[in-house]
Formats: C-alpha cells, structure tokens, sequence
C-alpha cells in the first residue's frame, strides 16, 4: 500500500490513476487465465496470416525456402486468367447459394418453431448434414448426379425427360454445387435462427394480437425486425463460408473433369497452385487476395446493417 | 492459501509430465545392443510384403530393428516433406520419379551410388536400366530400385467372345485395335470398345510413343508435344472419342471411372497399371471375365513404365545400419520375397517369376515383358509445373473445347518455357 502512494504522489494530479497493488496482481490473474488461448490464437492464427503476406512477396523455393521478389506476384496475379476467372465462379456461387440457402434456413426455423408434433425429430433431421462428413455428402451427391447412372436422371427418364451431366455440363455444374452448398447448410442457419427467433418475448405478438395485427404485419414488424441481428449474423457467416468455398468443388468437380474452368473457386486455385505445383508463394498471394476480398464485403455489409438491424 | 494450492498443483502436472517423458526416452535406448530404423512408404496393399522382407532381415541381423511407417501417397509426401524441412526424417523410404529431384538437388538423400560401386556384392546392372536412371541425378545415384511397374491392355474376355474377335496379342496394331474396338461398341446401350482415359501414363503417353513422338528429349531440354508425330497420336486418341465413338466421353468418365465401367461391362477395353492388378484380382467379376495383353503397337511397340526406390536420408543417425537395409532390400532374395507378397514387380532382374506365378487369375507376363520396350515416364524438374498445364490443357482437347493441333502447340511452348530454366 505504502509503495503506491508514493507512486502516485509523483504524477501529476490529473493523470494519476488509482492502481493498487491487488488490482495489479488481479489483472496478473487474468491474463494468465487467457494466455493459453491467446497463445493459441497468435501461433496458430495470427502469426500464419502474418507469414502468409510475407510470402506472398516471395517466390517458393523447396523445403520451406522463400525469395524475397516484391511484387512480381501480383504482376502475375493480374495478368492471370485463371485467377479471375475463379473470381468470378467463387462470386457466382456466393450469389447462388447464400440468399436461397437464407431464406430456406429461415423458412425451416419459423416451421419448426411452431408447435407442431415430432419437432425434434425434424430438427435433428435438419440438422443431420452438420454431423456428416463434408467429403461423404460429396460424395453421395456425385452418385445422384450421375449422367448415366444416377439417381436423378433414373428418375427423370420416368417423365420421359433426358437429364443433363449435373455435373459436367458447364450450364448445370455449378448450380448443382451450390444446391448441395444450401442443403447441407440449412440445418446450421436454423439453429441459429431457432434460437434467436426463441428469444422473441411472445408478450410482443399478444399485444399485437390485441391490436388486431395480421400474420403478415405481425412477421414484417415483429418477427423481421427483432431477429435481424441473428439474421445478419448468420448472412455474414453464409458470405464468408460461401467465398471460401473448396471441398465441395474439390469432391464433385475432381481434376479429370473439363467443367472445372466454371466451377473452380479461389481457394481450389490456391490449393492446386500451394499444393499441386507446389508454387506456395503464388498460393499465399491468392489467399491474400481472397482475405481483402473477404475483409472488403464484411465491411461493405457492416456499412449495410444500420439500414436493417435493429438492435433492440 | 488457495492461490498457493492452485500453483502447486501447476507445478505437480509439468513435473510430472516432464517425469514421463523423460521416462520414455530412456526406455528407448536402453534396448541394448539393437539399432532401431525407419522405413516410411506409401501403399497399405505392400506393407504385408514389406514387412515380410523386414522379418528376413532382422533374422539375418539381429542386432538392427525396423520399424515401418505405412501412410497414403498423399500423406506420404506431405510428412516426409515436413520431417525433411525439421531433420527428422525417416532413415530409409520409398522415393518417386516425380520427387527425386527436389530430394537430390537439395542434398536431402544418400548418395547410395558410390557405396554400390565399392560392395562387390552390389551392382546396378541387375536392375532395369530404366529405373536405375530415375534416380540418377547429374550423374549421382540416389537409389536402389525397388520394383518397376509397366501399362498393359486390359480386356473383357467375354465380350469378345461375343463379338467373335480373337483376344488382343502382340500382332495388334492401332488399326487393328480400332477395328475390335468399333465391333465391340454398342452406343445406343452405352457400350463401348475402349476407353479413351484423360491420363498421362494409363493412357496418352503410351500412344505419343508408339507413334515415334516423345513427351520431353532426352537432354530434358524440350518438349516434343508440337511434334507431328505426336501430334498424330494424340488425334487419334480424341478421335477415338469424338470421330470413331468407341469411347465414352471425358465428361462420362468424370462421372464414372474407366474401371468402374470395365467392371459393369459397360467398356470392353482399357489401360492399367501392373500396380492396379491385385485390384482386378480381389473383385470377383472382374477375376471372372478380365485378362491381360500388351499394349497395340504403331510405329513402334511402347509402354511407360517407372520404378520406385529405396533411398536413405543424408541425416540418418545411422547410416551403416540403413545401408545393411537397403542393400538386403536390393538383394535377389529380398526381391523374391517382395514378389511372392504379389503387390509390386519386383526390380531384381530375374526375380520376377514368383509375381507372375502368384498371379494366377491374369496373363500378367505381359506386363514383365514389356519392360524390354518400356519407355521411363517422362519427367524432369520443373515436372510439376509442365504437368499440371499439360493435364488440364489435354483434358480441354479431350473434351473438344480445344483444337489438338493448337492444344499440343499450347503445351509445348508452356512446357519449353518452363525447361528453359532448368
């Protein structure tokens, strides 16, 4: 007690802070308490990003050896074709997946909030494609594609209906990536969504009741407006998840199918580019690229949100 | 007092663990007298055969132990890659045509070359010169071959003797194989004669050299792909697809693999590899109905084959022991051993009767002697850079979204600017 008297009495009036020794060895306490995660989080997540810019200035060389080369790969990146051309796909398949894969998660979790028999049982069906292997839903979905032998054509030749090589026609390839994408993401938004729609206090809708409220006017200004913080949450994880798209890719389209010029992402290019060729400084300037892209579109959505969250 | 408690117990569980692992390393090395070895490799089908040479081994030597590591290709390079980048390699594992450079160039491996020149026992001409050369690199040799692995034409007996064509043999030229091969199509129930795989080795390379054409020269300095020769084959190869329809499509194929249509009788003919045998051999339909020819020649008879290696890390803590290994591993009898296991052909010139005989289900001689016009898969050292451009670039002319001629073009200028810096 004595020492931080003293302290204070040579700091200026207006800036001393009251830090008492026990405050000291409290906070001590706490950080120690987060170290291992904070430790974690830096070797394992902050400092990768930090080597993955640096790299991406480099060229690879084997072994784990980098050449500082500035910019050449961004030069590169620029002229590549391919490399936009993925852009473009990973966009396509946001645009495909994300608001369809919303609004159905959002369909599922109003049904299911409803107090109808057997809802848990449709809420652990919902929710079975988070529990299985994203490469065993791949792969199930590749049999059902199947140009000659799949499920689906077998049942469209029924209808007298010739279907298409889901997945290696350039027209289909794509959209029945994205199908798969929405159907095993589903059952992940509306857990959420359940959740936040749970926390809608019912005294809001009685009162509206009272009033004379239709359904309508009741979801539009009730349910809409009190779950949009869910809501947004869920779109910006959708985003993010939909821009890093790879297994699906990876599974259903492989290395042997011409379609791959439309259905190949970023993050397969990245994979084919670190991997496959084994050129891990290019392969750390398109993941670069692909974070400003990601940080950009969050931004642009958090810019977004005044317009329609509404926080309490 | 609780905080007291709180850090004694912190104290308690690091000394503790710090006890045990301490406690654990010196159980190792108390083993006295015996050396303990790795062998890392990559095919869960060879471990049985693997180990069966090592049990021979430890008999001959008691004093060394071998443990072997058994991981997928995929895992395989990624582990040793990383092992390799942290000093801890594994003492003695399989290496590949596509990966010796990198290992090589980087002083990563034992020159095993200069040991077999002194060991009297020890000589390179028993093995096929072929895959001695992979793993030589600016003279210097890596390696000891292991086995070699040849492309043979697999058929459907049955349908054959439907279509009453006699069974593919050596007299078969691609007109000849053309002409089987339009009989034993059927489009409008989906059967076809043969199936046009979009694969280097099972399937396009083997045809650029059967008709005079080569994928790189011999000084690794340039791509033959814009030659005519190759040029001409692989046209005929996409005609087979898209002029003659007796393949199905690269786009069918993606869905369905070759194999998999051979299996349900919807392809009568297609390539494998003398590793994918033991594969044939276990499914029972095709036990029944497959069998084994070598491939139809043009101008030339042809077949890529490789080989693997055993080499030894140049960090080994012991070498001599590794060496011991190796050498057993390259000697007639550890051959014989690896060929009566049936997984792989066995390098050892002369040993490879015991794998053609416990291979009773197919004619599989023909992948054996082949190896007298074999051709080593082209490779050089920006390899997996050419090849992946060269992979989907054929895939787009398989596919008819590109022209052959300017396809082949595209590849070798890619192909040349990438050799040049070699």
């Amino acid at each position: 007690m004595g020492t931080a008297i003293k302290e204070q009495a040579c700091i200026p009036k207006k800036m001393r802070i009251k830090i008492k020794r026990a405050d000291i060895s409290k906070w001590g306490w706490a950080y120690l308490m987060v170290a291992p995660t904070m430790i974690g989080l830096f070797i394992l997540n902050i400092w990768p990003i930090i080597q993955t810019i640096y790299f991406s200035f480099c060229s690879s060389g084997d072994f784990g050896k980098y050449e500082w080369m500035g910019t050449d790969n961004y030069a590169r990146m620029a002229a590549d074709v391919t490399l936009w051309q993925s852009t473009s796909n990973t966009f396509l398949f946001t645009i495909l997946s994300v608001p369809l894969g919303v609004c159905l998660s959002l369909l599922a979790a109003q049904l299911l909030n409803t107090s109808i028999k057997g809802k848990t049982i449709y809420r652990t069906i919902y929710f079975l494609p988070i529990v299985s292997a994203p490469a065993a839903i791949a792969m199930v979905w590749k049999w059902l594609y199947n140009c000659d032998f799949g499920l689906i054509n077998y049942i469209l030749s029924f209808f007298g209906i010739d279907g298409p090589g889901w997945n290696t026609d350039p027209g289909y390839a794509m959209i029945s990536i994205a199908v798969v994408a929405i159907w095993s993401s589903i059952g992940y938004n509306m857990i959420i969504l359940l959740a936040g729609l749970q926390n809608i206090p019912k005294t809001y809708y009685e009162a509206a009741e009272i009033d004379g409220a239709n359904p309508f006017r009741k979801y539009f200004s009730i349910t809409l407006p009190l779950l949009s913080p869910t809501l947004f949450f869920v779109i910006i994880i959708s985003v993010m998840g939909a821009l890093k798209q790879f297994d699906l890719v990876y599974m259903m389209t492989g290395f042997k199918n011409p379609v791959i010029t439309q259905t190949r992402t970023l993050v397969h290019y990245f994979y084919t580019q670190a991997f496959d060729i084994s050129d891990k400084g290019y392969g750390s300037t398109i993941i670069v690229f692909l974070f400003i892209i990601i940080m950009f579109v969050t931004w642009l959505q958090f810019k977004g949100q005044r317009k329609w969250v509404h926080y309490n | 007092m609780k905080r007291k408690l709180i850090v004694f117990l912190v104290l308690a569980i690091a000394l503790s663990t710090m006890a045990f692992a301490g406690g654990q390393q010196e159980a190792k090395s108390t083993e006295k007298g015996t050396t303990t070895i790795s062998y890392a490799i990559w095919d869960r089908n060879q471990a049985p055969g693997m180990q069966a040479m090592i049990d021979r081994f430890e008999e001959l030597n008691p004093d060394i132990k071998v443990s072997l590591e058994v991981s997928n290709w995929g895992e395989y390079w990624t582990k040793l890659e990383a092992a390799t980048m942290g000093d801890v390699m594994p003492d003695v594992f399989w290496m590949h045509a596509s990966r010796i450079r990198m290992y090589a160039d980087n002083d990563k491996l034992m020159p095993v070359g200069d040991r077999v020149k002194t060991d009297p026992n020890m000589d390179y001409s028993n093995y096929p010169e072929g895959v001695v050369k992979i793993y030589e690199i600016d003279g210097v040799n890596y390696a000891i071959p292991k086995d070699f692995d040849t492309i043979g034409l697999c058929y459907n007996k049955k349908m054959f003797d439907v279509a009453g064509i006699s069974y593919p043999d050596e007299t078969w030229d691609w007109n000849k194989f053309l002409e089987a091969a339009k009989l034993l199509t059927d489009e409008s129930k989906g059967v076809y004669g043969f199936a046009a795989n979009a694969s280097d080795q099972l399937g396009y390379y083997n045809f650029i050299y059967q008709n005079g054409g080569y994928v790189i020269n011999a000084a690794k300095t340039k791509s033959g792909f814009d030659l005519p020769e190759s040029i001409e084959a692989i046209q005929f190869y996409h005609d087979l697809i898209h002029k003659h329809h007796v393949s199905p499509t690269i786009e069918q194929m993606s869905d369905t693999k070759p194999g998999t249509m051979f299996a349900s009788r919807k392809v009568a003919m297609y390539f494998v590899g003398s590793w994918l045998i033991s594969g044939l051999a276990k499914n029972e339909v095709t036990r029944e109905m497959a069998d084994m020819a070598v491939l139809p020649r043009m101008v030339k008879s042809a077949s890529i084959y490789n080989g693997l290696g055993n080499s030894i890390a140049a960090s080994t803590e012991h070498p001599e022991e590794a060496w011991k290994f190796v050498k057993f591993l390259g000697t007639e009898e550890g051959n014989l051993i690896q060929g009566r296991s049936g997984a792989a052909i066995p390098a050892f010139k002369g040993t490879q009767e015991p794998w053609i005989s416990c291979r009773t289900e197919f004619n599989v001689k023909v992948f054996v002697d082949m190896i007298d016009y074999g051709v080593p898969y082209p490779t050089s050292k920006t390899a997996p850079r050419w090849s992946s451009l060269q992979k989907e670039t054929m895939i787009q002319i398989l596919s008819g979204n590109v022209e052959v001629e300017e396809g082949c073009k595209k590849i070798a200028a890619e192909m040349n600017k990438l050799l040049v810096t070699e």
